[in-house]
Formats: structure tokens, sequence, C-alpha cells
């Protein structure tokens, strides 16, 4: 089981990420995005932005930046083998623009047991190398109790 | 732009294959066997190779990125993970998405369009919901 007492621990910001204009473009393929703005700099400029912009689930990188550290935390106890996605969130203040440079900071918001089962919910902050809020993403993970 | 509420957007679909999963794998650097090994997936119990839940995710939101015309207009998204999308490795999977325009706030600029996603006559995705800039 999950330890209950990770419920509102912080932990560290994760090292930058800096966004590459060629992986939105191979990111955007893999979710079947057809979108000039993901795709075309001449679109994403005609739109409005300095560069491409990421796809809405994109951000689910940099909170894997995250999680990882939570995944590694012995305190949390988290056994990633018994992980199920329950469900995600991504509330966006603006685009991920290629050239961003990304760092993360996660919370755990709730622990909660559901018949035997662990659910554990994240609330990742993504900033951009002006400190300001790119992102917030929202990840519920389901462990799975031992049989 | 111009929506309604309960306006229909075109529904579309999507075959999968296990070349898309391996090409998310890549490039979202979620390596997790279980959506490409079929002996590393029955060996944990699953009936076989599964779609990302996150892969499902983000194609399911692109019916309203066409529709829109500019991902940069989605401001929330969230989808819960009801049922897996179990792809096979010769047939694949189908993903149908319809979308539905739920609600119009003509203040803020803002609409609300909820996402349904069947695979195999299962709905494979619950309270999606998207908060689109209007």
């Amino acid at each position: 089981m999950v330890n209950p007492q990770i419920e509102g621990k912080t932990y560290p910001r994760t090292a930058s990420y800096l966004v590459g204009r060629e992986k939105i473009r191979e990111f955007s393929k893999a979710v079947f995005s057809t979108d000039i703005a993901n795709l075309e700099l001449d679109g994403a400029k005609a739109l409005g932005y300095q560069d491409l912009i990421a796809p809405p689930t994109f951000a689910v990188v940099i909170q894997e930046r995250s999680l990882t550290t939570v995944l590694a935390d012995k305190e949390a106890a988290i056994d990633f083998s018994r992980v199920v996605h329950g469900d995600q969130r991504f509330i966006h203040e603006r685009p991920i623009v290629a050239g961003d440079e990304l760092t993360s900071q996660l919370k755990v918001a709730s622990v909660k047991s559901l018949a035997g089962n662990s659910m554990v919910t994240f609330e990742t902050q993504i900033f951009d190398a002006a400190d300001e809020l790119v992102c917030t993403a929202i990840s519920t993970l389901v462990v799975r109790g031992e049989a | 732009m111009n929506l309604t509420v309960g306006q229909e957007l075109p529904t579309r679909e999507f075959k999968l294959t296990r070349d898309s999963l391996v090409r998310y794998a890549g490039a979202s650097g979620d390596f997790n066997p279980i959506h490409y090994r079929d002996d590393f997936a029955k060996a944990v119990g699953l009936p076989g190779v599964l779609a990302h839940g996150m892969l499902t995710m983000g194609l399911a939101v692109q019916s309203v990125v066409d529709f829109v015309g500019d991902s940069g207009k989605i401001l929330d998204y969230q989808v819960r993970f009801t049922k897996p999308v179990l792809v096979d490795a010769e047939a694949g999977a189908l993903v149908s998405v319809s979308a539905k325009v739920i609600e119009v706030d003509e203040e803020a600029k803002t609409a609300r369009i909820d996402l349904t996603a069947v695979c195999a006559e299962l709905t494979v995705l619950g309270k999606a919901q998207v908060r689109v800039a209007i």
C-alpha cells in the first residue's frame, strides 16, 4: 500500500527540459495530430505563435519527469508494477512552445484507499524559464493492492 | 467561432497498430513493455498488449483540435481511463471518437465539449471533457 503520510508532500523541482521543435513534430505525429500549429512553422506563426506549439497532452512528458522522482522515493512506497493510470487532466495557461525551458514541481494532492487499492493524486505545476505557470497537470494513479 | 449547445462534431476514427504504440512509446518516453510485448502483458495478467492511456487521450482530442483549427485553443482537457484499448498484433484496434458541445459561455469566450471514445463497443474514456477558447 502507498504510504498515506506522503499526502501533501512536495517534491523538488525537476531539471530544466528544453522543448525541441522536432520533438513536438514527433509527438504530434504519434498522437495523430494534423494541426499545422504543431507541424508547420509558417502555419504556427500565422496563428500568432513564435514557433511550433505542442499538442494539448504533450505536458505528460514533463509530468513524467516529476513522477519518476516520486516512484523512486522509498518513503512513498509505490510499486510501479501495480500502477494503473486512473485519470489525467491538463489545465493550460498557454500552449507549450518550441524553445520553452520547462521545470516542474509535483505535490501529492491526496492518497486514498478504496477496496484494497490506493489512489494517489498528483498535481504537477509546469513553469517556464521566467517562472510563469504554463500548465497544471493532475494525474491519479491507482495502485492495485496485493491480492 | 460559432458553437451551439448540442452541436455534434464530425466523428473521427483512428486505426491503431502495434507500430502506433511503438511510435508513441518513443515520442513520449513511456517504454512500459505492456504496450509492445505480448509475453510481458500476459505475465502481468493482461489479456494482451494495450495502447498507452495517454495515446488514447492524445488522439481523442484531435477531433476537437481539427474543428477549432488550433491546438492552442484547448484550455483544459481531462479524461478518466475506464477500459483498456487492446491492440491485436495483426488486426490492430479501431478507436472511434465523437464529440458534442455541452456548454457555451459567451462571456468567458469558452465552450465545453465532451468526447466519447469507443473501441470494440466499449467506452474507453470516461468524463472526457475539453474546454476550448472560442
